[in-house]
């Protein structure tokens, strides 16, 4: 297993390594420059500014600051907002994309997970119908569309909710909402194909034999094995959560991560790019291998590779 | 005689199809006395492993239907039951061992927690009390290192010990009925006679009762007192073990015992088969539905159901062979010189 961790985390310096260059050859690719937006400088200002940031030198020396400015997890000032540094913007807003992340998830999942048990436990029967539907609206309706509902309906019209802003925890339920709704409808297909596939086999035969009720047999025996489809998509689920929840941050004028990240990036400001870049990257990476682990978990036939034989 | 354990009489079961309505188990009666193991056998599609399940209420409806019949464990009957009421039973009472044991254990839950689960579920027992007779079990099924089985998951082991650990399941409430759904046939030959060695054994031991599904006719002779020979989803010959394999009289049942594979054939010969296929159960054939592969068919077989008769007090069989007016058709000569070294092995 320690074996087999180290290995892992030796792959994901070398995922890590490639994204950093890959996004800097991207970004210098990409024409305009972090000053070109602004008004007409004389060229001797634009010329003290490059020098500035070290924009001057030739592209080898810049790609070698930027690695190490990425080990030491120092990218250095913002070039748009003069004076702040990229570690202060993610520090400042990334808890607040965790927060509406780690809260979609759990909506997401929770509900996701219960009307996918619903589905196959009343197969071909009204509540399977009712959460069926539920699960494919969720997949067509688009975020900023439900987002637009919900603030229009719960927050305009009944006034249950804040529209907007984040100024507390009634501040961050509608933009959750609008996030785990698609995934939601997602985890509650998987769950419920699975489900009904694990339902058919002989064991889950075996535990109704034995004179389990129902709901035992569910949350004994078929439900482990029917989440592993659902855990292989928690991957991608806290990539979409943490990165996709820019548009939501925008509508409901949510001072997140996501912003930065995508300003940024219009803004030709380098250093925030690759700053949140290998911040994303390093997320998503552990989140993928806390997935692989957690596998191990719940099937005790997946062995890792280097694990010890028992 | 023995006090009656099981009675099925009449049961029909039908499945729900887009096709139509399959009628998987047309009239169905038997009957199972304490101690004793009934075999039922047939190819597949005759209704063998439906008529176990319904035994245990384990037919999903829909699209199962209960269209008639009635099945009474110990004088009650159970199709009306509540499926809280047969939770009861199940595990319990009737205890069931499955045909794949490579499927049919749940492969994220440790032995000793599959075998618990049941004790726990039926007994007023604690958990080291459970633990103990889960303990006890592995040791009553053969299986080496308990202590060591107990905390694996079942990919840790063989097929063989699987399918123990599966029979330890069954027989962890000290159920009166045993329905064994062909236990033995994923399992090799060496592994098969230790499995069939370990059900008589627990019989003895236990005097349960068990209902032995199997297509395999050297198995049947090895467990069973009685056999009911099933086609199309009725029971076409019913009888003791001997007078099933001595005394024949089904031509259904001439052809199962003429197809057997066996050693003393030359090399050159070809195994026997009986010619066709079985009926579709969705549109059951008018009079005797094996009348189309039967080479004795008579044309009444072709016009009505032939009824039961009585060879001997406790052998039936439903064929117009046995009708007096019928003419007298012998054996065919394989059966009968099997039939003949049957005896002669018997007798040594």
């Amino acid at each position: 297993m320690l074996q087999y961790i180290v290995k892992r985390l030796v792959y994901i310096l070398l995922a890590l390594f490639l994204i950093i260059t890959a996004t800097f050859f991207l970004m210098r690719l990409a024409p305009g420059s972090p000053f070109a937006s602004e008004r007409d400088f004389p060229p001797q200002i634009e010329e003290q500014l490059n020098a500035k940031y070290g924009l001057d030198n030739p592209w080898y020396i810049q790609y070698k600051d930027y690695l190490i400015d990425s080990v030491t997890f120092d990218f250095g000032e913002s070039m748009k907002y003069k004076g702040r540094s990229t570690n202060d913007i993610i520090a400042e807003s990334f808890p607040i994309s965790l927060t509406l992340g780690m809260q979609a998830m759990l909506i997401a999942i929770g509900f996701g997970i219960l009307l996918g048990v619903i589905s196959a436990l009343y197969h071909n029967k009204a509540p399977d119908y009712v959460s069926t539907i539920i699960a494919v609206l969720g997949i067509s309706v688009p975020s900023f569309i439900l987002a637009g509902l919900l603030q229009y309906y719960l927050a305009y019209e009944f006034k249950i909710f804040p529209v907007s802003g984040w100024k507390g925890y009634v501040y961050s339920i509608l933009p959750s909402l609008a996030i785990a709704f698609t995934h939601m409808g997602f985890i509650s297909k998987l769950t419920r194909s699975s489900m009904l596939e694990q339902n058919n086999s002989e064991y889950v035969k075996m535990a109704r034999a034995k004179g389990l009720s129902k709901w035992k047999v569910v949350f004994k025996h078929s439900l482990r094995n029917a989440l592993l489809p659902v855990v292989t998509y928690l991957g991608p689920l806290a990539a979409g959560v943490i990165t996709g929840s820019f548009i939501i941050e925008q509508i409901f004028a949510i001072p997140g991560l996501g912003r930065h990240f995508v300003t940024s990036i219009t803004n030709r400001d380098y250093t925030v790019i690759m700053g949140t870049t290998v911040f994303y990257s390093i997320i998503l990476l552990f989140a993928v291998f806390i997935v692989d682990i957690l596998y191990s978990i719940i099937d005790p036939r997946i062995k890792l590779k280097g694990a010890k034989k028992s | 005689m023995k006090p009656k354990l099981l009675q099925v009489k009449d049961l029909h079961v039908h499945f729900k199809t887009y096709a139509g309505i399959v009628q998987a188990v047309r009239g169905v009666s038997f009957e199972l006395y304490e101690g004793e193991t009934l075999a039922i056998v047939g190819e597949s599609g005759s209704g063998k492993s439906v008529t176990s399940n319904a035994l245990m209420k384990l037919i999903p409806q829909p699209p199962g239907i209960y269209a008639g019949g009635e099945i009474l464990f110990n004088g009650r009957d159970i199709i009306p039951l509540s499926d809280k009421e047969m939770a009861k039973i199940r595990g319990n009472d009737i205890a069931m061992i499955f045909q794949d044991p490579m499927t049919s254990l749940n492969p994220t839950m440790k032995i000793g927690k599959q075998i618990t689960e049941v004790i726990l579920q039926h007994k007023a027992a604690s958990r080291s009390d459970a633990k103990e007779r889960a303990m006890e079990l592995l040791n009553l099924v053969g299986i080496p290192f308990p202590e060591k089985r107990y905390k694996q998951y079942p990919h840790e082991l063989s097929g063989g010990m699987r399918q123990r650990i599966v029979i330890a399941i069954a027989l962890a409430a000290n159920p009166k009925l045993l329905i064994a759904d062909e236990p033995t046939t994923a399992l090799d030959v060496t592994i098969q006679a230790q499995i069939l060695e370990l059900m008589k054994d627990i019989q003895k031991r236990s005097n349960t009762s068990i209902i032995f599904i199997t297509h395999d006719l050297g198995v049947v002779a090895n467990v069973a007192d009685r056999v009911a020979v099933m086609y199309a989803g009725q029971i076409v010959e019913y009888g003791t073990v001997n007078e099933i394999f001595y005394n024949p009289k089904h031509p259904y049942t001439w052809g199962l015992l003429g197809s057997m594979p066996d050693l003393s054939n030359s090399s050159d010969e070809l195994l026997r088969t009986i010619p066709g296929s079985p009926p579709n159960l969705i549109h059951p054939p008018v009079g005797d539905a094996f009348a189309p592969r039967n080479e004795f068919a008579m044309a009444i077989d072709y016009e009505a159901e032939p009824p039961m008769f009585q060879v001997s007090p406790t052998h039936f069989a439903k064929t117009w062979l046995l009708h007096p007016d019928a003419p007298k058709i012998d054996v065919p000569q394989v059966v009968q010189q099997r039939i003949d070294r049957y005896v002669k092995e018997g007798e040594a």
